[in-house]
């Protein structure tokens, strides 16, 4: 078996001294999607903020071996590291392009891809980044982070709040992103999930209470209402 | 009418220092969230590094004026950047603490100040043409107060052209309106705190040495007279923008000016602007609404 790219050991965060990630213990493996599940406010997205160093944190996370939960994030991103953030966060006051421009830390970013996943944002080069809709911001975000060779990209929950044309493109160009480096994907969309992840970390007031074979969670529709309390088409039929 | 013009020219020739005070002020409160009260010993000792270099090598000169100009920038620059690398650097997020570091400091080198070139205000000297006037539909005008506002224009516009076409101006540009996620591409937003004390101090320092022009000595004390005003214009114009304080720059001085004339009670007015912008608008004129 060939080692995680990624593999993290007790991790627990704190913000403003509230504990917000408890005991988290998983491996992302080196190719494919991994993805993070559980029902809101659980701790998946603190604890991909945590990971990243944007919330104290304790615990080891090695990256291909090497520790970097002592590293500043900054420090995380630049060994290879890609972060899509919840909400998108992109730069309101500066323009598609200065958004990708500031992105852009490798010596020969990937415009071309980029351009290729996303052609609406080359025609809107020149906008405002705050004057865009939800769907084309979220193309920013995404844009921003493959703009680079990553060894392994953070998304969380790319899908929220997007219309589901929209949701279906963020799909596609999150496939396209997992065939050249692995994912760990925050995601409540079960389409999504079914469609791009291969392995799935479900976490529990702030604790993994699963791990295992997407597939396989999402072929027992009584577990999946146990672990993140939702009905799946099956098991309301 | 030669008053109001009088008035109206002296106003913007104040605005004008206040601009230059301004400037540093907002761009370090909205890049890092540092209300920096020491900004105004960055000033003084701008001023007296420009005043050592005209009393030196002879104050009458153009040339040593502009050098004077330049070492009080760079000397601004460098006191603004050790002051981040060894002081506010450690404080980040700590903002009690930022506060009484940088107070003590201005506190410090007022002390150091008066240690160093004695408590009393220094007379200075110039380029015979500072020390005239220049009649503007009718009214005298000291011509100081253009040279304050063609170096005000000249920072802004110089600031305005490094924020929009550098890329540590789009890092400070990003850094303002989401500092986690310019550290989240992979920045080290660090560079970009010391550069923005760096320029906000060398336009402290630079407005120094016009402010020992515009006033006529210079003192120990220069700095805190002024900063409490640009801290005041820092919050009408709105904390983080850069065009905001140049706009409440000019309102505030010319505002006090006339009301200094007229009625006596400049700065009182100046207080109930401020007071009257926080009820009305309290992220000031050109800031962001929270």
């Amino acid at each position: 078996m060939t080692e995680p790219i990624l593999r993290v050991t007790n991790l627990r965060a704190t913000v403003a001294g509230q504990q917000v990630v408890e005991d988290v213990t998983f491996d992302v493996p080196a190719t494919g999607v991994t993805a993070v599940l559980g029902r809101n406010g659980v701790g998946k997205t603190s604890t991909l903020k945590a990971l990243l160093g944007l919330y104290a944190r304790t615990g080891e996370v090695t990256l291909a071996g090497e520790r970097i939960d002592r590293l500043s994030t900054d420090r995380i991103v630049r060994r290879g590291v890609g972060y899509v953030p919840e909400d998108r966060e992109v730069f309101a006051g500066l323009t598609v392009a200065e958004n990708l421009r500031l992105a852009e830390r490798d010596a020969a970013p990937r415009r071309e891809l980029v351009a290729d996943l996303f052609p609406d944002l080359v025609r809107r080069s020149a906008q405002r980044a705050g004057t865009l809709s939800g769907g084309q911001q979220q193309m920013v975000s995404l844009a921003r982070a493959l703009l680079n060779d990553n060894r392994l990209l953070l998304v969380d929950e790319p899908t929220k709040g997007l219309a589901p044309k929209i949701v279906g493109q963020v799909a596609t160009a999150l496939a396209e992103a997992a065939a050249t480096a692995p994912v760990l994907l925050v995601e409540q969309n079960l389409e999504v999930i079914e469609r791009l992840a291969t392995t799935v970390v479900v976490i529990d007031a702030g604790r993994v209470v699963h791990t295992g074979d997407a597939a396989e969670l999402l072929d027992d529709p009584d577990r999946i209402q146990r672990l993140l309390g939702v009905h799946t088409s099956e098991n309301a039929a | 009418m030669s008053t109001i013009v009088l008035l109206l020219i002296t106003g913007l020739g104040l605005g004008a220092l206040y601009f230059l005070v301004a400037s540093g002020l907002s761009l370090i409160y909205g890049l890092m969230g540092v209300l920096n009260f020491a900004h105004g010993s960055f000033l003084t000792l701008g001023a007296f590094a420009g005043w050592e270099v005209a009393r030196r090598l002879g104050a009458d000169s153009w040339g040593v004026f502009g050098l004077a100009l330049v070492v009080g920038a760079a000397v601004g620059a460098a006191f603004a950047a050790l002051t981040e690398l060894l002081l506010v650097r450690r404080l980040y997020e700590r903002h009690i603490e930022q506060v009484l570091v940088t107070v003590g400091l201005a506190l410090a080198t007022v002390a150091l100040f008066e240690g160093t070139w004695g408590s009393d205000p220094e007379f200075i000297e110039g380029p015979a043409w500072l020390r005239g006037t220049t009649d503007v539909a009718g009214a005298p005008v000291p011509n100081d107060r253009f040279l304050a506002i063609g170096a005000a224009v000249l920072v802004l516009i110089g600031i305005v052209l490094f924020l929009r076409y550098t890329r540590f101006g789009l890092i400070i540009r990003a850094g303002v309106e989401n500092r986690a996620m310019v550290t989240a591409l992979g920045i080290d937003v660090r560079k970009a705190f010391t550069l923005v004390f760096a320029v906000g101090g060398a336009a402290a320092g630079l407005g120094g040495v016009l402010a020992s022009q515009y006033f006529g000595y210079v003192s120990p004390h220069l700095g805190a007279q002024l900063l409490i005003f640009a801290f005041i214009v820092t919050v009408i114009g709105g904390l983080g923008s850069l065009t905001g304080a140049a706009v409440a720059a000019v309102l505030v001085a010319v505002l006090q000016q006339f009301a200094n004339y007229y009625w006596g009670y400049g700065d009182l007015v100046v207080v109930l602007l401020l007071a009257l912008v926080l009820l009305v608008r309290p992220s000031g004129l050109l800031g962001r609404r929270a």
